[in-house]
């Protein structure tokens, strides 16, 4: 029983940082109808950005941990504000001016610049996994069981509690974003449709260039949160964690935000448990297989609503 | 009056004149350039005995950025004025075409070719048993009557390994190598180019081929030729196995799903160790014979016909039987365009739903591009596994698959010479310039992306259509509009 809380918690946390990833496939999704191929990858550099920050700040074992913690939100949100900006440039220089170019275009440029970004990262920090000081870590270590037995303890740790509240403080402002703001409003427009959302004055290339810009803070956040999690990473993380985030995008109903949420928690908890039952060698197995049932049987997803085709 | 100031502004940056406007533009693009490389370039980590450190590249970073800034400044000055000299350029373009045709256009370069080749051959500056670099007439003498390009690629292809120079290492690495990518890229391009379906497992059927052959050599004994076709059946069977319950999927769907398989059979490869393997992959795979004949210093292939032995036959019979296969792939493509299938490929890429509505079977037909494409990955599989010797998962990642997309889509989807072309520049300008091997996959992903923005449909870009009342007459890709699917 301990051991199955344990994988819970385990899940819960791996899978907030699905769903944070998840969000911005969707997003995009919605909008301009395109699988953003290089989402993981933006995640990937969020994760880079985050590790370079926290070397440059240099943190060491005698740092109160007051500073640790305002260390950890301050590099949050330069970590957001700088990957925000590689997100616009994705879409400035691959995306924009494909609007209106044959269907594969956008995916193909999608595929280009999936490449270009995890190379990019690749000369320029070396292939090798890169581990956070042990200092950051070791601090962050503690945690408080949850329920005891035989000797066996559930353990939350402080790393996760963090993790999940981040993620859900960031659902909650998200969900009110796109619900009662000015640019949610145009977003929602834009989605239904582009030309009419063009026609009433909604500046849609600017939505859209928001629309990416949120999605790669959000996918900063995930990359931040990998980091401190597992402190590891290397150039390879977003192409896996990309398209475990996409199938979780695309489990949850693709277009659906609290269904990328709820797809990110279910893929976390499948691949737990998946490792912790059955063997960690098919885990990833586990994850792909999901996406290709759910597409064979269930196209539109768990919360989104079926495709009308239109001519 | 602020109306007109934010018109005036609106139509400065529009046509981008002024000198202030054209300034403050570039010191954005310079300040994005710098966020945009801030910590990730010009900060790097370096492993130390105790823990990471950051090395600063802080020059590099801010001469790039300066270079952006004056770039983009010259971009925005001289944009107004650059219609003047491309004018000029497609003036000299068109006055060097008109004089390269009244020359007598490609029938004086076959003209010239086949005085070389049998001046070469004559002279004996080639060694006396090399006679065989004739065959590269045939097709000169074709191309000259039909005066197409093509056939002074493959005269050329012939003629490689019997070409002043040609060294074992030019012969293994560079000819073999960049042959396997065309026949790949042919394979992939029925698949993607014809059907307009876009696979990025496409690796997962060259590792089913790769595997079927090292496999079924190892545990019963069969020899090449036998596995070859069995490695494409195989393949085409997890084609069909793979194809058929995802095809009805919209396009961008079904490139992921196909990339999740070819990770899937990845690694598969790697966990189920006793038939595989595992990481250590299989070794010691049989090489493939001539008529039975073994490439080997006794009693084989230079005994039988008396030539001195040399390992340089074994590379020249291989780039041959990879030659034949590439252009058999090719061959089948053309033909297959012409039947009722491949013409519903292509009406399948150009617009589903009007090909839905016209009663063509959409899952079936792409299900048949599916398999054909997988059976041609399985043959140039197993040729890899017999050239190699020796497989291992690591040959089968998702950056093979990416390599032959970016190869289809570089050479124009659906021209096969095109992409013939884009494996010779790619693969071989690889290989040519060695040293840069690093920014090999960042070169690609750039190249996709400004293939698409500025010439989506690849280098080769016209389009003979496969069947034309009359004469049929080749079409500028710009002129073909695709229907959604």
């Amino acid at each position: 029983m301990e051991y199955f809380v344990q994988q819970l918690i385990n899940g819960i946390t791996l899978g907030s940082i699905y769903g944070l990833i998840a969000i911005g496939y969707t997003m995009v999704y919605g909008i301009i109808g395109m699988i953003n191929f290089a989402h993981g990858d933006v995640f990937m550099v969020g994760s880079f950005i985050a590790l370079l920050l926290f070397l440059l700040i240099g943190l060491t074992a005698a740092t109160p941990l007051i500073i640790i913690v305002l260390a950890i939100i301050g590099v949050l949100l330069v970590a957001m504000a700088l990957t925000a900006v590689w997100g616009w440039a994705v879409e400035r220089l691959a995306y924009r001016p494909l609007r209106g170019s044959f269907r594969l275009a956008p995916l193909i440029t999608a595929i280009g610049m999936s490449i270009v970004l995890s190379n990019m990262v690749q000369i320029s920090q070396g292939a090798r996994v890169k581990n956070l000081p042990p200092d950051i870590k070791d601090r962050l270590s503690g945690g408080f069981a949850v329920m005891e037995h035989d000797g066996f303890a559930a353990v939350v740790s402080y790393r996760q509690l963090i993790i999940v509240c981040v993620t859900i403080a960031l659902m909650t402002l998200f969900t009110w974003i796109i619900t009662s703001t000015p640019l949610g409003r145009a977003q929602r427009a834009c989605e239904q449709d582009r030309t009419m959302a063009a026609l009433t004055g909604v500046d849609v290339d600017r939505t859209i260039s928001l629309t990416f810009v949120i999605g790669a803070a959000l996918a900063a956040v995930a990359g931040v949160m990998f980091l401190v999690y597992y402190g590891a990473i290397d150039f390879y993380i977003g192409f896996v964690a990309g398209i475990k985030a996409f199938t979780a995008a695309v489990l949850g109903g693709i277009g659906s935000l609290p269904g990328a949420m709820l797809g990110g928690l279910l893929i976390g908890l499948i691949e737990v448990f998946w490792a912790g039952y059955v063997g960690s060698e098919y885990k990833d197995v586990a994850a792909f297989s999901i996406l290709a049932i759910v597409l064979i049987f269930r196209p539109e997803g768990l919360l989104g609503r079926p495709e009308i085709e239109k001519v | 009056m602020a109306v007109t100031a934010a018109r005036s502004g609106q139509a400065a940056t529009e046509v981008r004149t002024g000198i202030g406007a054209a300034v403050a533009d570039a010191a954005i693009a310079a300040v994005i350039a710098f966020f945009l490389a801030m910590p990730i370039l010009t900060y790097k980590t370096v492993e130390q005995v105790t823990s990471l450190q950051v090395v600063s590249r802080w020059p590099q970073v801010l001469v790039g950025v300066a270079a952006v800034f004056v770039g983009r400044l010259a971009l925005n000055l001289l944009w107004p004025h650059l219609s003047g000299v491309r004018e000029r350029l497609a003036w000299i373009g068109t006055k060097l075409r008109d004089a390269f045709f009244a020359m007598g256009g490609w029938r004086t370069v076959y003209g010239v070719l086949i005085v070389v080749a049998v001046g070469c051959s004559i002279a004996g500056q080639l060694s006396h048993n090399r006679w065989l670099d004739l065959l590269a007439i045939g097709p000169l003498i074709i191309g000259m009557w039909r005066r197409s390009p093509m056939w002074l690629l493959l005269a050329l292809a012939l003629f490689f390994p019997f070409a002043p120079g040609a060294t074992r290492y030019y012969v293994e690495n560079f000819g073999i190598l960049v042959l396997i990518y065309v026949m790949l890229g042919w394979g992939l391009n029925i698949v993607v180019g014809l059907a307009g379906l876009l696979d990025l497992g496409y690796v997962a059927f060259y590792a089913v081929g790769a595997y079927a052959y090292a496999l079924l050599a190892q545990n019963f004994g069969l020899s090449f030729w036998i596995c070859l076709p069995l490695a494409g059946i195989l393949a085409a069977f997890w084609g069909v196995l793979l194809g058929f319950p995802v095809l009805r999927l919209r396009g961008d769907y079904l490139a992921i799903v196909t990339l999740a398989f070819g990770e899937i059979i990845r690694i598969v490869l790697i966990n189920w160790q006793s038939l595989t393997g595992g990481p250590n992959g299989v070794s010691g795979i049989p090489r493939p014979t001539l008529f039975g004949l073994q490439f080997k210093a006794e009693g084989g292939f230079a005994d039988y016909f008396g030539l001195q032995y040399t390992s340089l036959h074994r590379i020249i019979f291989l780039y041959y039987i990879i030659l034949a296969l590439a252009l058999l792939t090719n061959w089948v493509t053309l033909r297959l365009r012409r039947l009722p299938v491949g013409r519903a490929w292509e009406a399948l890429r150009e617009d589903e739903i009007a090909c839905r509505s016209l009663g063509i079977n959409v899952t079936n037909t792409k299900l048949t591009a599916f398999a054909t494409g997988a059976m041609f990955g399985g043959f140039a599989g197993a040729f890899f596994a017999t050239k190699q010797g020796f497989i291992s998962p690591e040959s089968f990642t998702f950056w093979e698959s990416a390599i032959i997309l970016a190869i289809v889509v570089l050479g124009g989807m659906g021209s096969q010479i095109g992409v013939a072309v884009a494996a010779l520049v790619m693969i071989g300008g690889t290989e040519v310039f060695r040293e840069f091997e690093t920014y090999r996959m960042l070169v690609f992903g750039l190249a996709m992306v400004g293939m698409m923005v500025w010439r989506p449909r690849g280098m080769v870009s016209g389009r003979v259509p496969s069947i034309a009342l009359g004469e049929a007459h080749r079409i500028g890709g710009d002129l073909i509009e695709e229907g959604h699917g």
